[in-house]
C-alpha cells in the first residue's frame, strides 16, 4: 500500500481531472443507492419488515410509498430490496414482477407483462400469448393454485401507482388487492406514487381490499444537512489515486462550501425544491467548468451554474426576437394593460403598434401589413401568444383573439439585455405614451 | 370451433304388437316398438330389456338407458319408456371420477343407481339401440372395434362407484357382441343425428389400433388392386404407406393375428399415453420406452413380412432408418409418408431432410414408379446406415441390411451394430428433452394429417376440440404402426375412402385458412392447447378421446407454432416452506389477516340462515331462483355466502340434500361482461367457448329437459360490472333460473341495495325478483365480536385497544377489512417498539392510536409542512389570490404576481417565471394543487386541493 502510494502520488493534473470527473459524474448521475437509508430509517425498517414477512412467512400484504417527486420512494424500495435479498431464503424463492403504469398503460399489457416476467407457463420465449380474458383467467388460477406456505412468494411493483388506478374498472388492482387478502399465492403490492390523495382514486371495492398501509416519505432536510450533502457529493474519497490532490480539492470544495455567495446560491436552490436531483444537475453544471488550466471549483463557477439553472427560458426567447417582433409584444404588454388582460387580435395589435409610429418622425419601423403578419405569425409559432380558443377554421387570422404567455417582468427583463435595443422602443415598453 | 348444425331427420314411432292394459298404472304396455327413419326403407325395432341411446343435450353424447316397460298413456297418443339409466364418464363430475381410481375407459359407462332422476321419458326421444357389454371388474376392457358398444363395469349413485352384477346388465363380454341392433338401422346420411350419434368416439378409435370390421373382412379376401393405389398414390399420400405393405403380400390372416396381439399388448400403453398431459414429466421416460417397443412390434412385423418378400425390400430401409433416429425424426418422414400431398403440411425442418429424403424414395416406388432404386441414391439419405452396412456385412444380400435395422429393435440381437443402436436411442431420447419446443412444432406440422391418415370418418365431423400435441404425436406413431401393420391386407379398403380423405383435407384446409383469418378461433385453440395440463386436462383428455367430434379439422396451422403447450397455470413452488409464526403477536397476526378463514362467521347467523335455507330449499325441490345479496365493501358478503355453500355441500355429502354443483364469477375477475359465459360453461363442463358460443350452449343446457339433471348454484359476484348496453348478460343470468328445467339457483352480490332499481331495465329487474337480502355494515360491537373470535383466546389485544379499533371503525365504514388490517398494523407496531421481541406484550391503546394514526390522518398537512420554502410561498400566494379575487380559482400569471410580492416581504429573491412554474408542477403532481396541462404555461388556471384553512394552519404551525 505504502508503495502503491508513493508510485502513485504525483499523477499529472490532467489525469487528475480526468479522474475527478469520472469519479464525480459517476455519483451524481448513476443514481447509487447509498448503503445506509439517511433520514428515512424508519419507514425503510417498516417497508423491510413488511416484505420480509411475505418472503418468509407467506403473509400477503399491500402498501402504498407516498412521497413527492424526487424524494427517493424508488431508493428507498431499491435499498430495501438488497437488504431482502441478503437473506437466503428471500434471494432463493422471492420472484418479482416491476411494472411501470406510464409503460403498462393498460391491464391488458400490464398482464401480459406480469405473466412475461413470472414466467407463467404459458410464455413462449418473449412472448405471451392469448387474450386478454385467457391471460387474466391464467394469471389468476396460477395465484389461486398457491397457497401460503408452498407457493414462492411474487413482489409486485407497480411505479406510477396512481396510473394503474386509470385503468378500465381498475380489474387488475382489484384482483391484486383481492389475491394479497385471500389464501392464495403471498404476494405482496407496493405502490409507488407521488399523489397524496391516491387512495380517493381507488374504487370502493378496490380500495377495501387495499391494507391502507401508507409509508410517506417526508424530506426533513434543513439547510445545514444540504451543505453538508453538496459537500460530500463534491469531495474526493480517501483512495483518491493522487494522495495530494484529493486533499487539495477536498480543501478547497471545504472553503467553496464556505463562501457566502456560494450559500446563497444553494440556499435559493434549497428553497425552490430540496430534492437531490436538482442538486445534483446543479453540480454537474459546475464540474463541467472543472478543467486542467482551472483544477479547482470556484465560487463564480458555482454562481454561473446556478445562473444556468435559474434562467428564464420564455425570456430567453425574447432575445432572439426581431425589433418588429419584439414591438408588436410591447404592444400587446399595453394592450393587456389597458383591457386587464382581455384577449386581443392582430388588428389591435397593429393598431397599438401604429399609435407607437406616429408620434415617432422616422418611418424607420414602416412595415407593410403582410409583414406584420408573419412576424406575428411567428410569435404564435414560438408560443409566446396563443390563440384563446383552438378552433381556428372560421374566423380570419387577423381577428383571431389571442392571448400573451409572458408576464410583464419578462418582458421588461429581456428589453434590458436586448443587444442594441433602440432607446425609443425602450422608453416606449416603459409607457405607452413615451 | 365450428358447430354446424346438423339436419334433424323426422323419425316415426309405432307400437308393434298388441298392448296389454296395465290397469293399475292405467297404462298399454308394448313388448317392442319400432322406429322408421324418413326416406330410409330400415326399421329400427326396439325390444323391452334392450339399451338404447336417448337424445339429450349434447348431440355427441346422447344418454343411454335400458328399456325397462314400453308404454302408452291412457289415452294411447304419448308413447312412454320407462328406463334404467347409464351414466356416461363424462356425466360423472369431474371431481368424482378421481374415486375411480384409474383412467376411464372411453366407452366406458355406468349403471346409475343415484336418486333424484325421472325414469320415463318420452319415446320419441330414442335414437336408436345400442350395445352395452358387461365386464367383470378385474376384466380388462375388451377391444371391441365397433364404437358403439359399451362397457359396464360398475354402477354410480352419485356419490361411490360399485361393482355392478351382470344380470343387471345383460350380455357378459364372452357372449360375442351382436351387430344385429345396431346394423338395423341402416347407415345413414351423414348430418342425420342418427349418424352423427354412432361417430363419437373416433379418437378412442384412434386410440385403439383396431381396424374397421368391414377392412379386415376385405382384406381377408385377400384382394389386392395395385392399379388404385397406384393412381390413388398421386394424390393421398397414405395409400402409399398402404400399397407398400400391399406389396408384400402377406396373408391376412398372419397378419390379423399379430395385429390383434399388438392391438391387445398396446391398449394399456394408449392409456398410459392419453395421461401424457398431466404435468408429472416423470413417467416421460416410461412413456418412451413404451413408444420404442411399440416401434419394436411394429417393425417387427414389418421385418417379418419384408422377409416375405424379398425382390421388394429394398426401400423398406430407408423407410424405417428414420425411427431410429429418435422421435423428432421418426414423426417427420412417417407422417410424410401418409400424408405427402397435404397442402398445408410444410415439409419439415430443415434439420430433417434426411429421414425425409428416404421416405419420398419409398413414396416413388410404390406409387408404381419402379425405377431402380440403387443404393446409390440410398447412400446419402443414411449415412448412419451405411456405416453398419459396411461395419457388418459389406457384401450381405439385402436382405440383412434391413433385418440389422429393425433387430436391434428386439433387444435380442448379437450383431455388431447392437451397441450402436441403442446409444442412438438413447440419443433420440436425451435430444427430445431439451428441445421440446422444437419438437412441438415438429409435432404441429405433423399432427394435420393425423385425422386423415388414422380416421378418416372422423374428418367428417365438423365440430373440432383441440388434442393435446402430445396425445396427437402418441396416436401419430400409433396409427403409423396401424397403417404399418394393417394396410398390408385392406389397401382397396381405402379406396373407397379415398374421397372422404380428400375431402377431409380440403375441409382441413379450408379449416386452415378460416384459422389464419379468424383470429378468434386460433386465440381459442390456444386457450385449449394452455389449458390442457390444467389439473382437469386428464379428464379432458379422456373425454376428447371420445368426442372426437371437436379433434379433426381445428388444428393449429402449420406456420402458426406459437401456442405455448402445456401451460399450466402456477406459480412455482418454494423451496424452503415458510415459517411458522412463533410467538403470540405473529400468531394473532395471522389469525388476523383477512385470508384466513375462520371457523365461523359470528354476527352474520341472521343471514347466513336465510341464504342457506333459500338455496336449501330451491336444491331440493329442483326449481330454481334469484337472490340480490347488497351491501358496502367488507360486510361480509362473499364470505358469507361461501359459507353457505360450504355447509350446504357437506349436507349433500352426507346426503341430506341432493347433490349440486357450486360455481363462483366475479365480475370484476373478467374482462368483458360477456366473459361471465365463458366462465361458467368451463367450471360446469370443462369446456372452452367464445362468448357467443358458451351462451348458446349454456342456454341450451338449461333450457332443455334433461333427466338427471343436478343443481346448479351460481354465485355472481360484483354483479353491477356485468352491465352492457343491452344488458342481456344479466337477462340471461336471471331468466335461466325461470325456466323449467334449469335448476340453476343464482346468488348475486353487489354494494348498493337499490341496483335493480337504478340500473336494470324492467324485464331484467323483474326477472331478479324481490329476494333481497342486505348486508348492514357492521357495529362496533360485531367488530369486536369478529376481531375475538379470529384471536380464538390468543391474548394479544388489551380489551380497550380492541374496542377503539371497533369503535373507530365501525364510525368510519363498518369495514370489517379494514378493522383487521387496523389490528395487524397495531400488532406490527407493538412488536417493533418492544425492546426484547421475547417478552410476551398485549397490543395496546397506543398501537392502536399509531396505526390509525396512519391509516386516516390526512397527510396534506404534513405534506405542506415539509414542503421547501417557495412551495409553501406559492400555496400563500394562492390563497392570497384567490381572497383578492373571492374566486376559488387563478391562472398562474395572476398567482405569481402575488408570489413576487411574498417573496420580497419575506425578503426572498423573487423568482423566475420558468421556476415557479415548476414549483407549481411540483405542487400539481403531489395534487396539493389541481392544475391544468402544462402546455398553457402563465395561463394555466389553478385550484386548491386542500381547504385553505388546512393551509393556513400548516403553514402556520411551523
Amino acid at each position: 500500500m505504502s508503495k502503491r502510494k508513493v508510485k502513485d502520488s504525483h499523477l499529472p493534473v490532467g489525469e487528475c481531472i480526468t479522474e475527478v470527473q469520472s469519479i464525480l459524474r459517476e455519483r451524481l448521475c448513476c443514481n447509487l443507492h447509498p448503503d445506509k437509508p439517511e433520514e428515512i430509517e424508519a419507514q425503510h425498517k417498516h417497508l423491510l419488515e413488511l416484505l420480509k414477512r411475505t418472503v418468509i412467512h407467506g403473509e400477503s400484504n399491500s402498501v402504498l410509498i407516498v412521497a413527492p417527486r424526487g424524494a427517493g420512494k424508488t431508493m428507498l424500495l431499491k435499498c430495501v430490496l438488497r437488504d431482502l435479498l441478503q437473506e437466503k431464503e428471500a434471494e432463493k424463492s422471492l420472484l418479482q414482477v416491476h411494472l411501470n403504469g406510464l409503460l403498462q398503460t393498460d391491464d391488458r399489457i400490464a398482464l401480459k407483462e406480469i405473466t412475461r416476467q413470472l414466467h407463467l407457463e404459458n410464455v413462449v420465449g418473449d412472448k405471451v400469448f392469448g387474450s386478454f380474458a385467457e391471460n387474466l383467467a391464467f394469471l389468476l388460477e396460477a395465484l389461486k393454485k398457491g397457497d401460503r406456505s408452498s407457493s414462492r412468494p411474487v413482489l409486485f411493483i407497480l411505479d406510477e401507482f396512481d396510473l394503474f388506478a386509470h385503468h378500465k374498472n381498475q380489474t387488475l388492482l382489484y384482483n391484486l388487492f383481492d389475491v394479497a387478502q385471500s389464501a392464495q399465492a403471498p404476494i405482496a403490492v407496493v405502490g409507488l406514487t407521488c399523489r397524496l390523495d391516491v387512495l380517493e382514486l381507488l374504487e370502493k371495492r378496490v380500495k377495501s381490499r387495499f391494507s391502507h398501509r401508507q409509508i410517506h416519505l417526508l424530506s426533513t432536510l434543513t439547510f445545514c444537512q444540504y451543505v453538508q450533502r453538496v459537500q460530500t457529493q463534491l469531495s474526493l474519497p480517501e483512495n483518491f489515486p493522487d494522495k495530494k490532490f484529493g486533499q487539495e480539492w477536498n480543501k478547497s470544495i471545504t472553503t467553496l462550501c464556505k463562501d457566502a455567495s456560494v450559500e446563497e446560491v444553494l440556499r435559493r436552490h434549497f428553497n425552490t425544491s430540496k430534492d437531490f436531483r436538482s442538486m445534483h444537475a446543479l453540480l454537474m453544471l459546475c464540474l463541467s467548468r472543472v478543467s486542467v488550466s482551472k483544477p479547482v471549483l470556484k465560487p463564480a463557477d458555482v454562481l454561473e451554474a446556478s445562473k444556468l439553472r435559474f434562467a428564464d427560458a420564455k425570456g430567453n426567447m425574447l432575445h432572439g426576437l426581431s425589433i418588429l417582433e419584439l414591438c408588436l409584444i410591447i404592444a400587446m404588454k399595453h394592450l393587456n394593460d389597458v383591457y386587464e388582460d382581455e384577449p386581443f387580435n392582430l388588428q389591435m395589435v397593429h393598431n397599438e403598434f401604429k399609435k407607437f409610429l406616429q408620434r415617432k418622425s422616422n418611418s424607420m419601423y414602416n412595415f407593410e401589413q403582410p409583414v406584420i403578419m408573419k412576424a406575428f405569425e411567428h410569435l404564435q409559432q414560438l408560443e409566446l401568444i396563443r390563440p384563446v380558443d383552438s378552433s381556428t377554421a372560421k374566423i380570419q387570422k387577423e381577428y383571431q383573439l389571442m392571448r400573451l404567455m409572458l408576464n410583464h417582468s419578462q418582458i421588461m427583463e429581456a428589453l434590458q439585455k436586448y443587444p442594441q435595443c433602440p432607446t425609443d422602443v425602450k422608453q416606449w415598453a416603459k409607457s405607452a405614451f413615451a | 370451433m365450428k358447430y354446424f348444425s346438423r339436419l334433424r331427420v323426422r323419425r316415426v314411432y309405432k307400437w308393434l304388437g298388441e298392448p296389454t292394459f296395465n290397469r293399475k298404472l292405467k297404462t298399454y304396455e308394448y313388448g317392442s316398438l319400432a322406429i322408421n327413419v324418413d326416406g330410409l326403407p330400415k326399421t329400427t325395432i326396439i325390444n323391452v330389456g334392450q339399451h338404447i341411446l336417448i337424445e339429450g343435450d349434447d348431440e355427441d353424447h346422447p344418454y343411454v338407458a335400458k328399456v325397462i316397460r314400453l308404454f302408452a298413456d291412457e289415452s294411447g297418443k304419448r308413447k312412454k319408456v320407462c328406463v334404467q339409466w347409464f351414466v356416461r364418464v363424462s356425466e360423472v363430475p369431474l371431481n368424482k371420477l378421481k374415486q375411480l381410481g384409474r383412467e376411464p375407459h372411453p366407452q366406458e359407462i355406468f349403471f346409475y343407481q343415484g336418486r333424484s332422476c325421472d325414469d320415463e321419458v318420452n319415446a320419441e326421444s330414442i335414437l336408436r339401440p345400442v350395445q352395452v357389454v358387461h365386464v367383470e371388474a378385474e376384466a380388462k376392457f375388451p377391444v371391441i372395434k365397433d364404437e358403439d358398444t359399451l362397457f359396464v363395469k360398475l354402477s354410480w349413485d352419485s356419490k361411490t362407484f360399485k361393482v355392478v352384477d351382470s344380470s343387471l346388465v345383460g350380455p357378459v363380454l364372452s357372449t360375442p357382441p351382436l351387430p344385429c341392433p345396431k346394423l338395423s338401422l341402416p347407415p345413414s346420411p351423414p348430418c342425420s343425428p342418427t349418424a352423427a350419434a354412432p361417430l363419437p368416439h373416433p379418437s378412442s378409435r384412434r386410440a385403439l389400433p383396431t381396424p374397421d370390421p368391414l377392412i379386415m373382412a376385405r382384406a381377408c379376401s385377400g384382394e389386392v388392386r395395385r392399379s388404385r393405389v397406384c393412381m390413388s398414390a398421386g394424390k393421398v399420400g397414405s395409400l402409399e404407406a398402404e400399397s407398400l405393405h400391399s406389396a408384400t403380400k402377406l396373408s391376412a390372416s398372419k397378419c390379423l393375428s399379430a395385429k390383434r396381439r399388438s392391438a391387445s399388448a398396446r391398449t394399456p400403453g394408449v392409456r398410459k399415453k392419453l395421461e401424457l398431459n398431466s404435468p408429472e414429466k416423470t413417467t416421460q421416460g416410461d412413456i418412451q420406452g413404451q413408444q420404442l417397443d411399440e416401434k419394436l412390434d411394429s417393425e417387427m412385423m414389418l421385418a417379418q413380412r419384408l422377409s416375405s418378400s424379398p425382390p421388394r425390400m429394398e426401400p423398406l430401409p430407408h423407410c424405417l432408418t428414420p425411427l431410429r433416429s429418435g422421435h423428432r425424426a421418426l414423426a417427420s418422414p412417417l407422417s410424410h409418408r401418409l400424408t405427402p400431398l397435404r397442402k398445408s403440411h410444410r415439409v419439415v425442418d430443415d434439420e430433417d431432410i434426411v429421414p425425409i429424403k428416404p421416405s419420398s424414395v419409398v413414396l416413388r416406388q410404390l406409387s408404381g414408379v419402379h425405377s431402380p432404386l440403387s443404393p446409390s441414391r440410398e447412400d446419402p439419405d443414411s449415412p448412419q446406415q451405411a456405416d453398419v452396412v459396411e461395419a457388418d456385412v459389406p457384401n450381405s444380400s439385402v436382405l440383412t441390411p434391413k433385418r440389422r435395422n429393425s433387430t436391434p429393435r428386439r433387444n435380442s440381437t448379437t450383431r455388431g451394430q447392437k451397441a450402436a443402436t441403442p446409444s442412438q436411442k438413447k440419443e433420440g431420447r436425451t435430444s427430445r428433452e431439451p428441445a421440446l419446443a422444437v419438437l412441438a412444432e415438429v409435432d404441429n406440422e405433423n399432427s394435420p394429417m393425423l385425422p386423415v391418415a388414422a380416421t378418416p370418418r372422423s374428418s367428417k365431423r365438423k365440430s373440432a376440440q383441440l388434442v393435446s400435441l402430445r396425445i396427437r404425436k402418441q396416436l401419430n406413431l400409433l396409427d403409423c404402426q396401424l397403417y404399418l401393420n394393417s394396410d398390408g391386407e385392406d389397401e382397396d379398403e381405402f379406396v373407397p375412402s379415398k374421397k372422404e380423405l380428400r375431402s377431409s383435407s380440403e375441409d382441413e384446409e379450408e379449416e386452415d385458412e378460416e384459422l389464419d383469418s379468424d383470429e378468434d378461433v386460433v386465440s381459442k385453440k390456444r386457450r385449449n392447447a394452455a389449458g390442457l395440463r390444467t389439473p382437469r386436462s386428464k379428464q379432458k383428455s379422456g373425454s376428447s378421446a371420445r368426442t372426437p367430434r371437436k379433434t379433426p379439422n381445428k388444428r393449429i396451422t402449420p406456420s402458426t407454432p406459437r401456442t405455448p403447450r402445456h401451460a399450466t397455470p402456477s406459480i412455482p413452488s418454494r423451496s424452503l416452506p415458510a415459517r411458522q409464526p412463533s410467538n403470540a403477536l405473529e400468531e394473532a397476526r395471522t389469525r388476523l389477516h383477512v385470508s384466513s378463514v375462520p371457523e365461523s362467521l359470528p354476527c352474520r347467523e341472521q343471514e347466513f340462515q336465510d341464504i342457506y335455507s333459500f338455496v336449501e330449499s330451491k336444491v331440493i325441490d329442483g326449481t330454481g331462483g334469484c337472490m340480490y345479496i347488497s351491501g358496502v365493501p367488507g360486510t361480509g358478503k362473499t364470505a358469507t355466502v361461501h359459507e353457505v355453500m360450504r355447509c350446504l355441500q357437506h349436507a349433500a355429502e352426507v346426503d341430506e340434500i341432493p347433490s349440486f354443483t357450486f360455481i363462483e364469477i366475479n365480475g370484476m375477475k373478467m374482462t368483458d361482461p360477456h366473459q361471465a359465459y365463458v366462465q361458467i360453461l368451463q367450471k360446469l363442463t370443462g369446456q372452452k367457448a367464445t362468448a357467443d358460443h358458451a351462451a348458446a350452449l349454456l342456454e341450451k343446457r338449461f333450457s332443455n329437459p334433461a333427466p338427471r339433471k343436478e343443481s346448479t348454484v351460481l354465485l355472481v359476484d360484483e354483479l353491477d360490472l356485468l352491465w352492457t348496453r343491452k344488458q342481456n348478460v344479466m337477462y340471461n343470468l336471471f331468466d335461466w333460473p325461470t325456466r323449467r328445467h334449469a335448476r340453476l339457483v343464482v346468488l348475486t352480490i353487489a354494494n348498493t341495495m337499490d341496483l335493480p332499481e337504478r340500473i336494470m331495465i324492467n324485464r331484467v329487474a323483474s326477472r331478479l325478483g324481490l329476494t333481497r337480502m342486505s348486508f348492514q355494515p357492521y357495529t362496533f360491537k360485531q367488530l369486536q365480536q369478529i376481531i375475538m373470535s379470529r384471536l380464538n383466546k390468543v391474548k394479544a389485544f388489551e380489551e380497550d385497544a380492541l374496542q377503539l379499533v371497533s369503535r373507530k371503525v365501525a364510525a368510519l365504514s363498518g369495514d370489517a377489512r379494514r378493522c383487521l388490517d387496523i389490528c395487524r398494523r397495531a400488532t406490527e407496531i407493538c412488536e417493533h417498539s418492544a425492546a426484547a421481541p421475547s417478552t410476551a406484550r398485549l397490543v395496546g391503546m397506543g398501537h392502536v392510536m399509531e396505526a390509525l394514526n396512519e391509516m386516516f390522518s390526512s397527510t396534506y398537512v404534513t405534506a405542506i409542512k415539509y414542503a421547501s420554502v417557495q412551495e409553501q410561498l406559492f400555496l400563500r400566494a394562492v390563497i392570497a389570490e384567490f381572497r383578492r379575487r373571492g374566486l376559488e380559482e387563478a391562472t398562474f400569471q395572476q398567482v405569481f404576481v402575488q408570489h413576487q410580492a411574498l417573496c420580497r416581504v419575506e425578503g426572498l429573491q423573487p423568482i423566475s417565471v420558468s421556476e415557479g412554474l415548476a414549483v407549481c408542477q411540483r405542487l400539481g403532481a403531489c395534487r396539493l394543487l389541481l392544475l391544468e396541462s402544462s402546455r398553457l404555461g402563465v395561463l394555466l388556471r389553478v385550484r386548491l386541493n386542500v381547504s385553505q384553512d388546512d393551509v393556513l394552519y400548516a403553514l402556520k404551525a411551523e
